[in-house]
């Protein structure tokens, strides 16, 4: 029974006045009232200019992107076999490879980056095993670089790669395989000349989720990254926290929010000519 | 053959080794959660439940426990009711910009948590809005949102639109097509919405670390805020309750899915 | 046939320049209808015709753009479904898969909150009505296509609603299930006098259960007519095709008649031809074959099979005329009957009586 123009708002209303109270709305306001802190648009442009020139923002805009860019590159090296071994995978092994990728990503962020700080510590349980093996005579800096925050970054972006590379491959037709292979195709042809390039919309949807999220992470670098890896949303709550200083903070909200959803943009376009990979 | 044999091992040791990388850490945790040395040693040389009298016996850590659930309920009521109405709206309603409004409600995922936080934090301050739950109930509703609308997408395309043409002619309103229909047949996965949007504000942080303040504290940030402080196992027991839940809600989602299954296959 | 037929009853049904437009397309275009009580009405048409789009006005899921929709003398055009009274059986049952049997049938009553006393009665009857006793607690899973049909029929009927909609209910069911249900289906509606609009694409099932059938083309009604009058006078091309197989002969005026492309005389008892010509239209089995030339009169034409097919009790031929397109002959397969080979001379014939001229 289809719904008249007026029920469907109606039913929508709620969730639209809840979308526009406190996320349309606030973000609006935030970046309109803060920036217009700064005056009138040519100021907020010497403002912007003058911000984003600067060396610490400028340095956590490149970080940030090549972090996310990083992370993006192994959560896909190790997601695109693990997602087709899932694919692969029946029964009691399909069932055991899913709780391994669901459990760690339904998890807390918090937990989920606190096992690592555990695991990656100087005296963590990964220096422990190898001093105690003789592999190595002094505890090897794990955390609080760039290692650490990867590390950490991977592992929480990781179940999102493989759960996209995973519908993606699963409606791959097995028989288009098995024609290739009759056809005399080597398994590595068949791989390469067929399954990649059948699932490679899914890579693309997948590195651009990962990295969309990457760009906007702020928990894990925070407590696992070093002076050095200092990324955009952390800079935004370190202007908020230490300085109050909400103009800056609004024109690196700005930036951040300008590749995210010019991104998602990208995304969304490319996931509605395939659908089943929406959300 | 034996080429084959050497590679189908090697690929099977592969997954094993990221599977127990993927599932390591968390259980590490449980474990470390249930020592009874005075430091994070893993194995632990003595078993205890320890670490569970400080996080229990903690009256901020209680609270933080107290808060989370609170504010969790709540958010899982507001977004699994309006995620259900709307969800029904976008399935059953024929109106044009269906794709772009899909891509402004998904959009709370992807917009980084930090600006949504700072941006409500920015509003709420003023309006004396900090620490009060409902408050930060309704933000975590906001990115719960996505999810309960997509599982409830999926449960109410299911339902035969037949179905709800013949209540109608069996004289319902619509209201009484959808508590007599819809809403028994969506019911399976309005759980499982449910049971994420729970978990969607059980486990969040960023936003909760700036609309708590020191009244609403919740788990996940007074773990951040011990841990900006030292890594010491309290935390580890406070984890593994985030763990369990988790897994209760996995495991509630995986039955109900399981009894949608035995009751609607043919 | 319409039980109370007469001109002082009220229609059960009424239907007044129905009208639906979907964007720039008119789906039902200007349908006037008018359904007695008791009346087995088909609206029988291709897909596209706007049969459904008809039914859909009819059940209130749908509002026409022009025109009335009008139930024992009350205007329902803009009411909701559920203020229209009616019961209805849909193309895949639509049986709630949350409720059992029993429930399924006592939902009309229980929306209308009937004592439980009441409800026991009502669904046992019509449970029983539809020979399915004995099934109350199962599931619609748990049924065969044919039961699920059953409490789909016995849903529709258990509020005794005074007309009954139905949308294509056999479509899904095998050959011989449908004919037993047709017949249970005819029989439930003749016990209970309900009126019945039956939506189908299936000429046979149209033929047999109808007392009178409404064929659409392009949301119009095409002919409207009991089912032997629709079958045996076509009013025009797209009715005499689309009800079973049909000769239509190429034909034009001729001084005193018509003849065929080829000048053929031609003499039909009803019809006529258009300014521009048109067709005589003959049903295959209403044309007999005999051996050898012979020479032409009207309605007679020789020519050479081309082709004969068995079809068990009866042989179609086709037969080479000379004229633009073969004639089709079924021949019964009688005892003593003569059988043809391709390539022999034969004549057809047929009475004017049993032809038609119609417009191009």
């Amino acid at each position: 029974m289809p719904l008249g123009r007026l029920g469907a708002l109606l039913l929508l209303a709620p969730t639209l006045l809840l979308m526009l109270l406190i996320f349309v709305g606030p973000i609006g306001w935030f970046l309109s009232a803060a920036l217009g802190e700064l005056g009138s648009l040519s100021e907020i442009w010497e403002e912007a200019v003058a911000t984003l020139g600067s060396r610490t923002i400028l340095a956590a805009i490149l970080n940030t992107n090549w972090i996310a860019f990083l992370v993006t590159l192994v959560v896909l090296a190790l997601g695109y076999p693990l997602a087709y071994a899932l694919t692969r995978a029946k029964g009691l092994a399909f069932t055991a490879i899913l709780v391994c990728i669901l459990l760690p990503y339904f998890t807390s962020v918090i937990v989920r980056t606190y096992a690592w700080m555990v695991l990656l510590g100087r005296n963590g349980l990964i220096n422990q095993a190898l001093l105690g093996l003789g592999v190595i005579q002094q505890p090897l800096e794990l955390m609080y670089n760039r290692t650490g925050v990867i590390i950490g970054m991977t592992y929480v972006l990781l179940p999102y790669m493989i759960l996209t590379l995973y519908s993606a491959m699963k409606a791959v037709d097995p028989r288009l395989l098995q024609a290739a292979e009759g056809m005399g195709a080597s398994p590595f042809e068949v791989f390469r000349k067929v399954f990649f390039p059948l699932t490679l919309h899914g890579v693309v949807a997948g590195a651009l989720i990962v990295f969309i999220l990457g760009v906007g992470f702020f928990i894990t670098p925070a407590l696992m990254g070093g002076p050095g890896d200092i990324m955009i949303a952390m800079l935004i709550e370190r202007e908020i926290e230490l300085t109050q200083n909400w103009p800056v903070a609004a024109l690196m909200t700005l930036v951040l929010l300008a590749v995210t959803l010019s991104l998602y943009a990208v995304y969304h376009r490319f996931s509605a000519e395939r659908p089943g990979l929406a959300a | 053959m034996s080429g084959l044999v050497i590679r189908t091992a090697l690929v099977r040791a592969l997954v094993t080794v990221f599977c127990v990388g993927l599932l390591a850490p968390i259980v590490i945790v449980v474990i470390a959660s249930f020592s009874g040395d005075g430091y994070l040693k893993f194995p632990p040389s003595s078993f205890s439940l320890h670490w569970y009298d400080r996080f229990l016996g903690d009256a901020r850590w209680r609270n933080a426990l107290l808060n989370s659930l609170w504010i969790a309920a709540m958010t899982c009521v507001i977004a699994t009711v309006l995620g259900f109405l709307a969800a029904y709206a976008m399935v059953r309603a024929g109106f044009k910009g269906k794709g772009a409004l899909t891509a402004f409600l998904l959009a709370p995922l992807i917009v980084p948590h930090v600006v949504t936080a700072i941006a409500v934090y920015f509003l709420s301050a003023p309006w004396g809005l900090i620490g009060v739950k409902p408050w930060i109930a309704l933000t975590h509703a906001v990115v719960a949102l996505p999810v309960v609308l997509v599982i409830l997408q999926s449960a109410l395309q299911a339902v035969d639109p037949n179905l709800e043409r013949a209540a109608m002619i069996c004289g319902c309103t619509r209201f009484g097509v959808f508590r007599r229909v819809v809403v028994p047949l969506a019911l399976p996965g309005a759980i499982s919405a449910a049971l994420f949007s729970f978990l969607t504000s059980f486990d969040e942080l960023m936003i909760s670390l700036f609309l708590a303040g020191v009244r609403s504290e919740t788990l996940p940030v007074r773990i951040w805020n011990s841990l900006l402080l030292e890594v010491e196992p309290t935390i580890a027991a406070v984890s593994t309750v985030l763990i369990a839940v988790t897994v209760v809600a996995l495991l509630a989602d995986w039955g109900v899915r399981r009894l949608r299954g035995a009751r609607l296959a043919g | 046939m319409p039980r109370d037929s007469g001109p002082a009853t009220t229609p059960a049904i009424l239907l007044e320049g129905l009208t639906k437009r979907y964007g720039a397309e008119t789906v039902v275009a200007d349908v006037n209808l008018d359904i007695a009580p008791g009346e087995f009405l088909t609206l029988l048409g291709p897909s596209g015709s706007g049969k459904t789009t008809t039914l859909s006005m009819l059940a209130g899921f749908v509002l026409p753009d022009a025109g009335r929709v009008v139930l024992a003398g009350r205007d329902v055009s803009k009411a909701p479904p559920r203020a229209r009274g009616l019961g209805m059986v849909f193309q895949n049952y639509a049986i709630f898969p949350h409720l059992d049997v029993f429930e399924n049938v006592a939902f009309p009553l229980r929306v209308q909150r009937k004592p439980q006393k009441e409800v026991e009665t009502r669904v046992w009857d019509a449970l029983q009505m539809v020979k399915l006793t004995g099934f109350e607690k199962r599931y619609a899973r748990q049924l065969s296509g044919g039961q699920q049909q059953r409490v789909a029929l016995a849903r529709a009927i258990v509020a005794h609603p005074p007309v009954v909609l139905m949308d294509e209910p056999l479509g899904a069911l095998d050959k011989n299930l449908r004919y037993h249900m047709q017949v249970e289906i005819k029989e439930i509606q003749r016990r209970l006098g309900t009126t019945m609009v039956y939506v189908t694409h299936d000429q046979e099932e149209a033929l047999t259960m109808s007392d009178r059938i409404a064929i659409m083309n392009h949301g119009r009604i095409a002919q409207l007519g009991p089912p032997r009058e629709v079958y045996e006078k076509p009013e025009n091309a797209f009715v005499a095709r689309f009800l079973g197989e049909a000769n239509l002969l190429a034909a034009k005026p001729a001084a005193g008649g018509a003849v065929t492309a080829k000048g053929a005389p031609l003499e039909a008892g009803s019809g006529a031809l258009g300014a521009e010509g048109g067709f005589l239209f003959v049903r295959p089995e209403k044309v007999t074959l005999s051996a050898g030339a012979a020479p032409a009169g009207p309605n007679r034409l020789s020519g050479t099979i081309r082709h004969a097919s068995f079809l068990g009790n009866v042989v179609r031929y086709a037969v080479e005329l000379g004229e633009p397109e073969p004639l089709l002959v079924d021949a019964a397969n009688a005892a003593g009957a003569a059988i043809f080979g391709p390539g022999e001379t034969v004549t057809a014939s047929w009475d004017a009586g049993d032809c038609r001229l119609l417009a191009g």
